[in-house]
């Protein structure tokens, strides 16, 4: 090979950063995100059942968030009729986080996982399981 | 043609990623066996051709210069436009694959009344750049899905592109502006007919593919949204080598993945090599030293000669039995020298 030296060189670097990747993570433990359930609201609940179903809260709960909001600041609309007709009031902190009282169990569990940090605390104020983002 | 065609095999993939993950239930192949296929074929085949390359031998010493080459002492030497010097081309190259200078010097031929003038054509410059960084700065976003716990730069690209804190999802700039600017970039090749001629399906596919991989990629965060937690059980596990295909993650992602998927493994066999080759472009990589450092062909071979003095060597006797004058008469040796040595210096 004609400059050998520097052509292996730069592949080298090259590797070095398109596998970070597959380095990166030895010897780190995979910690999965495990939302806790057990807040004294659920716990009372007769049907263990959120807003919507379970997948779909999973993959949309922040487009139900954000179609809350749309619905109670523009049209003026302050409750919430789900797939099963059941009605709920429209509040991130008085529905979803009375049910989910322990945001730093629940919700920050898996948003660490994710790297999300929605911004939404800025204003709206979260109880005791709290502060912690 | 050639863009209906192209435009046609990427819908295909489309097609055999959605039937195979929604009627075949083949999660695994599509999540976990054909992402490494792809990603092995990647790196060898990148790294094939360069190797290659390299052994490739440069016959003439051809860089490309637009300035002064090193010279006198008082003739200005322009050291980025004419590097005389290892360091000075090192300089060039880095100026070259972060800014895209060469491109930036695109012109545009136009006519002025009935004068052929060149005018500064910078959009292709534009676009190019924008798309290349913005393509960068996803793939390192990208990150958050195979690395736990996130690096803090990561974290730190997020917010910068998530600034404008539009909708939820928060909107990431990026992701609209690659979309945007590859629009543009398959726009200029069926707009400017010159440019629309020459433009085969291997211009257009990789086009499309990364329009194709964008906007899935915009779709599933945007508006058809998939389960992110298990899809990063899969991603962390392929990147972990030690796969796991959750059930329940949506058929979007799988396409998603299948592009992605199409796009490594096309990678080293398309133009889009030229991640590696710019490095390797002796118009851009070779020093303007020639007047200083003679270049020798590498293939060039010792050339066997048979001089004047060794043909008389060989056929001095026959030559004078037959009467044919030599040069180089064993008794008049001194005489013949002599002469010549006159006569050289009497050139000079
Ligand atoms: C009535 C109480 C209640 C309210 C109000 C409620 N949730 Fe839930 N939520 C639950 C329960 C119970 C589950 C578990 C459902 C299951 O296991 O099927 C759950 C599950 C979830 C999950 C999936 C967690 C997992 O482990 O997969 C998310 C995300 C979620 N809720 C978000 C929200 C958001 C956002 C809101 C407000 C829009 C909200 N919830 C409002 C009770 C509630
Ligand atoms: C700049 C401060 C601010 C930020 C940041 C913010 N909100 Fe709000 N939000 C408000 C205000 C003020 C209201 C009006 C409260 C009312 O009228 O009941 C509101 C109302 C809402 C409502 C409906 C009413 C209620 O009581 O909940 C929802 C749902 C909501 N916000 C969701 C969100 C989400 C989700 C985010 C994060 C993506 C967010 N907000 C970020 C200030 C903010
Ligand atoms: C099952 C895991 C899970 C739980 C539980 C969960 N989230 Fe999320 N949330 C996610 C993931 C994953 C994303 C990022 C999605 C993406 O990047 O497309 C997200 C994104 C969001 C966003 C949008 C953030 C942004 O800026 O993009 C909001 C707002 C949000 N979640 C609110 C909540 C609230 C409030 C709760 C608790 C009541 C909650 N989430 C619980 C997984 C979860
Ligand atoms: C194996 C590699 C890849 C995987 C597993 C992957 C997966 C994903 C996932 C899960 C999302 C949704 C993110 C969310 O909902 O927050 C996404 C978004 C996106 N992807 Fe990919 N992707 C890969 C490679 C690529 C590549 C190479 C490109 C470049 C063209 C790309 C472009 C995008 C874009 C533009 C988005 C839109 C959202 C954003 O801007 O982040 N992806 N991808």
């Amino acid at each position: 090979m004609y400059d050998g030296g520097k052509i292996i060189t730069g592949i080298i670097i090259f590797l070095l950063f398109a596998t970070f990747p597959f380095y990166y993570n030895i010897g780190k433990a995979n910690v999965k995100p495990d939302p806790k359930l057990d807040t004294p609201v659920i716990k009372q609940l007769a049907e263990k059942k959120c807003v919507e179903s379970k997948e779909y809260m999973r993959a949309n709960h922040m487009q139900i968030l954000d179609d809350w909001r749309n619905m109670a600041l523009r049209e003026a609309k302050r409750t919430y009729r789900n797939a099963e007709g059941k009605l709920f009031e429209i509040s991130l902190q008085n529905t979803c986080m009375k049910c989910h009282s322990n945001k730093n169990k629940f919700c920050d569990e898996c948003h660490k996982y994710a790297n999300v940090k929605p911004y939404c605390w800025d204003c709206h104020f979260v109880k005791e399981g709290g502060a912690a983002k | 043609m050639g863009a209906l065609f192209s435009f046609g095999v990427v819908i295909a993939l489309v097609i055999i990623a959605l039937v195979g993950v929604k009627g075949a239930h083949l999660q695994a192949l599509f999540g976990v066996v054909i992402p490494y296929a792809a990603v092995v074929t990647f790196f060898i085949g990148l790294i094939y051709r360069v190797v290659k390359w390299g052994k490739s031998p440069v016959p003439f010493h051809i860089p490309t210069t637009c300035g002064q080459q090193k010279s006198l002492p008082w003739i200005k030497h322009n050291k980025l436009e004419s590097p005389a010097t290892g360091k000075e081309v090192f300089l060039r190259m880095v100026l070259e694959v972060l800014l895209f200078r060469s491109l930036f010097r695109n012109l545009k031929m136009q006519r002025s009344g009935d004068r052929v003038v060149y005018g500064s054509a910078k959009w292709l410059w534009l676009a190019g750049i924008v798309f290349h960084y913005s393509f960068l700065i996803v793939l390192i976003r990208h990150l958050r899905l195979f690395t736990n716990p996130v690096p803090s730069f990561v974290s730190l690209i997020e917010s910068v592109d998530g600034f404008l804190q539009i909708g939820v999802p928060n909107l990431m700039m990026t992701g609209v502006v690659l979309l945007a600017a590859v629009t543009y970039l398959f726009l200029r090749r069926i707009y400017i007919p010159q440019v629309r001629y020459i433009s085969l399906p291997a211009d257009y596919f990789p086009l499309f593919l990364i329009m194709a991989i964008a906007a899935t990629g915009i779709l599933m965060r945007y508006f058809i949204r998939v389960d992110i937690v298990k899809v990063k059980e899969l991603t962390t596990g392929l990147a972990r080598l030690s796969p796991t295909v959750p059930d329940g993650i949506g058929s979007i992602f799988y396409i998603h993945i299948f592009l992605v998927s199409t796009l490594f493994a096309y990678f080293p066999f398309s133009k889009l090599v030229h991640l590696g080759g710019i490095f390797l472009s002796p118009t851009r990589n070779l020093a303007n030293n020639s007047r200083m450092v003679r270049h020798v062909n590498p293939w060039n071979y010792d050339v066997k000669v048979h001089t004047y003095e060794e043909y008389e060597e060989e056929f001095r006797d026959k030559m004078i039995s037959v009467g044919i004058p030599v040069e180089k008469n064993p008794p008049a040796e001194e005489n013949k020298t002599e002469e010549a040595s006159e006569e050289s210096e009497g050139k000079e």
